[in-house]
């Protein structure tokens, strides 16, 4: 399935959940409604024309302008097509759906995406830190980030 | 000697904590163990935390991130994009080789570098040798864990043979920085092809002798087989890559499925576990595609020996790396798997944004679905045979 074609399956289904696409590019992308993410997702999953068994990677961005993003790369086993979806949300109330009950995988990703970006994750069955001490203050991958100047009395910044 | 202490003669036992043979089963509360970060079998610093119902495991939680060093965060700090690399090396240490050549792809599929074929060759048999030097660690340490500690002596000896070809190439013998965005820091010295050569030859029989040794010893198969059944669903979901995919059947390997490379010109196939002493996706599945994959391994590099073309070892690119702004996911196969580079460019010369997806990460997230109703002597079974790289895991 094409990218294009995709994108018009997407549209058809969910209509205003598709906010922006770009398609001309190497890998192209989706611009999905972070808060109907677990939908979209379990759609493109099941679905026998796409079947994305495999998310390869889920990562957290910072594009500084206020947003954060949260990008999917899926592809498929069986028609080895794949899709980068993204979605964005705000840094002041940054929530996205989880997606941990689709592929499970996405556990361990969105725990590291919560870690480092501060990315609350709705319907995580577990989401805390993963790489950094439970009582870390801020979340390092925030291109705003200030590294705490104590950690539990030793000195950090060096 | 002192005599052990007999029981005291007033010692009343406790009804509740012993079986009866009235159908009854052993019943105990449920206890928390920690297992690691020093721990010797979990091949590194990972804590498990195992909540176990006597001897069965009912939860086991890995806790990670004693080994964090920030690779991301250093990565956008560079001032250059070949700075990356060194710190990708540093990632899975036994496989850097593979790490380097994983970064150095991203960039050069986000800037269409085009590398000369001989480097194509290089770093098919850089990649490949890396490849077993992996698995006999993989594999000589597994054995150590199933309790047999000579197979460990004789896999190292024959990973220090492999080093010694990597230190005549670029001069480090575990962090390379050998494979650059373009192509690779030095031409192959004199004399490196017939020592490779040499090392191929030496090496076939040595997969037999370990065979031997190890994967076909009764007491090894009573020890893997049926253990940590990875179901192929399951593999897929949680997204496992390489041995740990394919030992649970399915015949999935991005050097063919997602093309990059040369691999294409060479005769090889993609090894898959079958169930042949247990169930299929057990450990010991996952430890014979690892010793197939040797022999696969062995016979790439001498087809890419063979056939090596003469040229240039660098493509033209520019002094200062400036990617076009976009971004890009490129995977590739090392040793445990899928590594995938997650490059977000902003036009400057250093990376907006780096996200490494390695395979042992993503493994070991499956391990709590695997151990749930083993015994906690298995659990350092199936965690070796996750071969997870601590240093890969937590970045």
């Amino acid at each position: 399935m094409t990218a294009q074609e995709l994108l018009d399956t997407l549209s058809s289904r969910f209509g205003s959940a598709i906010l922006e696409s770009k398609l001309d590019v190497n890998q192209p992308w989706i611009k999905i409604d972070g808060n109907r993410a677990r939908e979209i997702c379990l759609f493109l999953r099941n679905e026998p024309s796409t079947r994305f068994d495999y998310l390869m990677c889920l990562s957290g961005v910072d594009y500084n302008d206020g947003t954060l993003g949260v990008v999917y790369h899926c592809s498929s086993m069986e028609h080895k097509h794949k899709i980068v979806l993204k979605a964005i949300c705000s840094k002041d109330n940054p929530h996205c759906q989880s997606v941990s009950a689709v592929w499970g995988t996405a556990n361990w990703h969105e725990r590291e995406a919560f870690d480092m970006f501060g990315i609350i994750f709705d319907g995580h069955p577990d989401l805390r830190r993963i790489l950094l001490p439970d009582d870390w203050e801020g979340h390092p991958l925030r291109k705003d980030y200030k590294v705490q100047e104590f950690y539990r009395g030793i000195r950090v910044p060096y | 000697m002192d005599q052990p202490k007999a029981l005291p003669t007033n010692y009343v036992t406790q009804p509740d904590k012993i079986a009866t043979s009235k159908g009854k089963t052993v019943r105990t509360e449920e206890m928390i163990i920690n297992m690691g970060p020093q721990h010797p079998s979990t091949h590194g610093v990972l804590r498990l935390e195992i909540i176990v119902d006597g001897e069965i495991i009912v939860d086991a939680i890995p806790h990670i991130g004693y080994l964090h060093r920030c690779f991301e965060k250093h990565a956008e700090h560079m001032t250059n994009y070949q700075q990356v690399i060194p710190y990708a090396d540093r990632m899975d240490y036994v496989a850097s080789m593979n790490n380097d050549w994983a970064f150095a792809l991203a960039i050069e599929r986000m800037m269409k570098i085009e590398v000369p074929e001989r480097v194509e060759y290089i770093r098919v048999i850089m990649a490949e040798l890396q490849r077993i030097a992996s698995h006999l660690v993989a594999l000589g340490t597994y054995g150590i864990d199933a309790g047999a500690f000579t197979p460990f002596l004789y896999c190292f000896r024959d990973r220090e043979e492999i080093l010694d070809l990597f230190e005549m190439t670029c001069g480090a013998r575990l962090l390379y920085n050998y494979i650059w965005v373009g192509g690779v820091s030095h031409d192959l010295p004199q004399g490196f092809i017939e020592q490779a050569k040499e090392f191929c030859t030496y090496f076939k029989p040595k997969i037999k002798e370990f065979n031997d040794l190890l994967t076909y010893n009764e007491i090894f198969i009573k020890r893997t087989a049926h253990v940590g059944v990875l179901p192929r669903d399951v593999a897929i979901n949680y997204a496992c890559s390489g041995p740990m995919l394919r030992g649970s059947g399915v015949h999935w390997d991005l050097r063919r499925d997602d093309p990059y490379s040369v691999y294409h010109k060479f005769e090889w196939e993609v090894q898959t576990g079958k169930g042949e002493v247990g169930t299929v996706g057990d450990c010991w599945d996952r430890h014979i595609v690892r010793v197939r994959e040797m022999e696969q391994s062995v016979k790439i590099i001498e087809q890419a020996l063979a056939s090596i073309p003469e040229g240039n070892v660098q493509s033209a690119i520019p002094k200062r790396i400036r990617p076009e702004p976009g971004d890009i996911y490129v995977r590739t196969e090392t040793p445990r798997g899928e590594l995938g580079f997650y490059v977000i460019s902003d036009g400057s010369g250093s990376p907006y944004r780096v996200k490494a997806r390695g395979p042992a990460f993503v493994n070991l997230s499956v391990l709590p679905e695997i151990s749930r109703g083993a015994m906690i002597a298995d659990l350092t079974l199936i965690v070796g045979s996750v071969d997870i790289v601590l240093g890969e895991v937590d970045r």
